[in-house]
Order: structure tokens, then C-alpha cells, then sequence
């Protein structure tokens, strides 16, 4: 089974040399128990662009699809065998980064 | 039955529905054709069949898993301990953290204490169709999420225990004062229930000061179950009862957990508090040496963990005993706010009312009381009592009652949170 977990922020700061270097042994960590399977940190909303394919001529709209106090400012993607497993992993996640997080389940079709 | 079909097919929705329509099975044959020897048995296999009919209807992608699971699930016929783990399972699965307080315990009474949601909605005061929602909403996020089906690690367990608690005090409170107006006014499989659950509970947890407190709290309430009810099915009130017929074990054994847990000299939480109050209700030999002073003290005690404005009317009953009705009538108004779609809410301000003479108040207050009640021999209770009154208003023109010493809202302290 697999959790998205979301890092929620709402400042434009990026993490500090000792967050990076906690999110880094955080990884590892995960890598090394088998969790693991991509994560990322993103840039700020402000880089973001959308865009609207559906039509004849694709729009694009410059800044985030909504705006928001809080926004998403990186991610895990970790293999869990149950939530309680991904709750833990991502309280430790939410350590690491000193941020909170969300832990959402992949839909299982 | 639903936690062994749990565990079997891992999925509470198709527990539920199995168990469901084995049961209306069993109503159909069994008139014509006669009870089975075995009626659990034949209710387990029937429920079984059902459920995996349902897995092969619903052709699900991990159906052949589930099957492959089902068919050679060849566990011998389950023992006694093995049903009471499945239980002590749900139990933790159904209070998860994830989920909202109002979801785990809505979740608890319709899963293992098998409640209706209407049943459930009136425990909770508020509607059916949000109750119904709340308990779709949780079983599904079960299922998306995957919340474990199993007892917690013994390093997550005192954490997750306090919510188990609370849902099983809901539980044990439920039964003790049944909702419904077609229900027995004493549900004593849901009593019985929630004590044995918290028994479990506290086998793992034998450490854990609450779980003794939620423990001796039931006995002590429990102990004096038979002689609540008349046999015209009325409330008897806690200064009416019998004394003699109350559970001597139950009471001794509710005192004794009391007293293990004064002597631990740990500062006590609310289960505790509330057990403490109970032991006091409990010593004398007549209710009239109820030490008033001391059930105050532990409300206050109780007040300061949790400021709910129904441990403040339970407080001012013990008030009015010590400085009278008037003061505590006081104190009972300022609540209405809050607790103005409570039945003991009006319950208490009735008796208060009766006793300062007041008579017309009381009587509309009464009514109040009898039209939001849920249970059958409360209801009656109230009726006699308004009924009193209203003879006595046309006997006396309204003059004031003598204070029999009775206390109509004796027994509404039982029915906390």
C-alpha cells in the first residue's frame, strides 16, 4: 500500500542546513527499511504555472491553482504495509523537515 | 460474530452485511423449519457463506486473494479466547487516532456493541442521517487508508487506550440507560458488554489507573442494576433502592479497585473521580449518610479535568443536598445554554422546582424532561412524579411539598458524558 505524505508549509523559506541534513538521514532511513519509493521538495508556488489542455488550444495561467495560506512544499511517497505503519513513519517525516505533514492513502483500484 | 468475519474477510462492511442477512435468514427458516441444534454455529457458517457470496458478487480485483485466503483458512473451530482477541481487535481498529473521537465511538457501539444508529444518534444528540454519515465515513476511511486490524504494540497501547475508554463508558452508559421507546429500560447485555470489555482491557493494562477507575466505576453502577427498575417498570432513585439487593461482590470488588488506586497516590483521572463519587454512593448503609460534602469535593476535583456543563448539574445535585435547592437551582439555570436539549437538565430543575414549592415551574419542567427522555422507565418515573405534583397542585392549590428527601435526579448523575 502506498501514502503520499505531504509536507504543508506556509512560509517561503527553504529548509535550514540542519532540516536538510535531517530529511537526508530520514531517507536513508526509509531506503535502508524498505519504505520507501520517490520523494521530492518543491519550489515555491510562485514557480508554478497551470495549465488547461482540454480545449483546442492549450491555456496557461501563470501561479498556483489556487491560492492558499498553506501550501504543498514537498512530498514522500512511501510503501507501508497499514496506516499505522505510514502514521509513524510520517510523524518521523514530520520531525525530520520540522513541518507538518498530511498522510493521504493511494486509491487501490 | 462481526469481529470473527472481520478478521476472516478483513473488511468491516462485509462483516456487518454477512452477519445481517444471516440473522434475517435465521428469522425466515427457523419458524417453519424448527431452531438448529447448534444456533451460533449455524449462524457463523450461514453469515460465512453470505459473505463470501457478497466477495464474489462484488468481483473485486484482490477477490481470488480473498478467496485463496477464505478457502484455506482451515483455523480450528474458534475458542472462547480467540473471539475475545478478535473483539479486543476491533475494538482498537474502531478507535484508531485517525479517526475523529465522534467517528471511533459511533464506530464501537455499531460495530462491537452491535447498536442501531438510531440508537446511536439519540446517545449522541444529533440527527440519524448525520449519525449514519459519520459511521459510512469512518468504515470507508478503514478501508481507503488501511487502518490495521490488530491490538497496538504494547509501546502504542497506553496511548491508544484512553479513547477505547471513553468508548466503552459510552457503551456501558448506553445500556444502563437504554434509549428507545420500544427498548428494555436496562439493556443488560450492553452493561455486561462493556465490563467485560474493559475487564480485557485491563488484562492488558493492569498498570493503568483509568482503566482500574473505568472498571470500578461500572461495578459499582452494575451492582445496584436489579433494583433500579421496579417491577411496574419505573426508575427506582438511588435514595429508594434496596441497599440489600444490590451485588455485595460487585460493590466490594468496585471499592476494593477504588482503594488500589487511592493507595497508588498517583493524581486520579475523571474515571477514577467519577469511581471515587460512586464508592461514596455506595458505603453507607442508608442514603441518607451519603457524605454530600465529600461528592462535591470530587466534583470540583472532576470540574477542574473537564469543565463539561454536565458535571456542573451533576455537581449542583450534590449542592442542593448540602445548601438547598435555591442555591443549586442557581447554579442549574446558568447551564441552559449549554444543556437546554438535555433531559436531566430539565429532569433536575423539575425536582429543584418541587421542592422550593414552585410547583407550576416544576411541571413544565417535567414535561421538558418527559418529552426529551429516551428511556422507557425514566419516562415513567417523571410521569409519577409530575403526577404528584399535579394532585397535590389541585388538593393543596399549589402549596409547597414537604421535601420527602427523595431526589428525583439521584440516578441522571449515573448517565455522565
Amino acid at each position: 500500500m502506498q501514502y503520499l505524505v505531504s509536507v504543508i508549509h506556509d512560509k517561503l523559506d527553504l529548509a535550514t542546513p540542519a532540516e536538510m541534513a535531517a530529511i537526508d538521514a530520514f531517507n536513508d532511513r526509509l531506503q535502508t527499511e524498505g519504505y520507501w519509493v520517490f520523494a521530492g521538495g518543491l519550489a515555491s508556488p510562485n514557480a508554478a504555472t497551470v495549465i488547461d489542455g482540454r480545449g483546442e488550444e492549450a491555456l496557461f495561467t501563470d501561479g498556483p491553482f489556487v491560492e492558499t495560506k498553506e501550501y504543498l512544499a514537498g512530498f514522500w511517497i512511501m510503501e507501508a504495509p497499514d496506516l499505522d505503519v505510514a502514521l509513524k513513519l510520517a510523524a518521523d517525516g514530520s520531525k525530520a523537515c520540522n513541518r507538518r505533514v498530511e498522510v493521504r492513502p493511494f486509491l487501490v483500484v | 460474530m462481526v469481529a470473527s468475519l472481520t478478521r476472516r474477510f478483513g473488511d468491516l462492511d462485509i462483516a456487518e452485511e454477512a452477519a445481517a442477512e444471516a440473522f434475517a435468514t435465521a428469522l425466515q427458516r427457523w419458524p417453519a423449519d424448527g431452531v438448529p441444534p447448534s444456533p451460533g454455529a449455524w449462524l457463523t457458517t450461514t453469515a460465512n457463506r453470505k459473505a463470501i457470496d457478497r466477495l464474489r458478487r462484488e468481483n473485486k480485483r484482490d477477490d481470488k486473494h480473498k478467496e485463496a485466503r477464505i478457502l484455506y483458512d482451515d483455523d480450528p473451530p474458534e475458542s472462547l479466547g480467540a473471539i475475545e482477541d478478535d473483539r479486543l481487535r476491533l475494538i482498537f481498529t474502531c478507535c484508531h487516532p485517525a479517526l475523529t473521537m465522534e467517528a471511533r465511538v459511533a464506530l464501537t457501539l455499531r460495530m462491537v456493541g452491535g447498536l442501531t444508529v438510531p440508537q446511536i444518534a439519540r446517545a449522541f444528540l444529533v440527527q440519524e442521517y448525520t449519525m449514519g454519515k459519520r459511521i459510512t465515513r469512518a468504515k470507508a476511511k478503514i478501508k481507503a487508508a488501511r487502518i490495521p486490524y490488530r491490538v497496538p504494540s504494547a509501546q502504542d497501547l497506553p496511548a491508544r487506550v484512553s479513547g477505547v475508554l471513553a468508548v466503552l463508558f459510552l457503551v456501558f452508559n448506553e445500556g444502563y440507560l437504554a434509549t428507545g421507546p420500544d427498548t428494555d429500560p436496562v439493556r443488560h447485555e450492553l452493561t455486561a458488554e462493556a465490563i467485560r470489555l474493559t475487564r480485557l482491557v485491563r488484562a492488558f493494562l493492569p498498570e493503568d489507573g483509568e482503566v482500574a477507575g473505568l472498571l470500578a466505576l461500572m461495578l459499582l453502577i452494575e451492582a445496584r442494576r436489579t433494583v433500579r427498575v421496579s417491577a411496574s417498570g419505573e426508575l427506582v432513585t438511588l435514595d429508594e433502592q434496596d441497599r440489600g439487593a444490590w451485588d455485595a461482590a460487585l460493590i466490594a470488588e468496585g471499592h476494593r479497585l477504588v482503594r488500589e488506586r487511592l493507595a497508588a497516590g498517583v493524581v486520579p483521572g475523571r474515571y477514577e473521580i467519577l469511581a471515587a463519587i460512586n464508592a461514596v454512593h455506595t458505603s453507607g448503609r442508608d442514603a441518607r449518610d451519603t457524605d454530600w460534602s465529600q461528592v462535591v469535593a470530587l466534583y470540583d476535583q472532576l470540574a477542574s479535568l473537564d469543565p463539561s456543563p454536565i458535571i456542573a448539574l451533576n455537581r449542583a445535585v450534590a449542592v442542593a443536598e448540602i445548601h438547598g435547592p435555591e442555591v443549586a437551582l442557581a447554579i442549574v439555570d446558568r447551564l441552559e445554554e449549554k444543556l437546554a436539549g438535555y433531559h436531566a437538565y430539565h429532569a433536575t430543575r423539575a425536582d429543584m422546582l418541587r421542592r422550593l414549592g414552585r410547583s407550576q415551574e416544576s411541571c413544565a419542567a417535567y414535561d421538558h424532561a418527559i418529552e426529551l427522555a429516551g428511556n422507557t422507565a425514566e419516562t415513567a418515573h417523571l410521569t409519577r412524579r409530575r403526577g404528584q405534583l399535579l394532585r397535590l397542585g389541585n388538593a393543596a392549590s399549589g402549596a409547597p411539598e414537604a421535601d420527602a428527601g427523595g431526589s428525583t435526579t439521584s440516578t441522571h448523575r449515573e448517565k455522565l458524558i
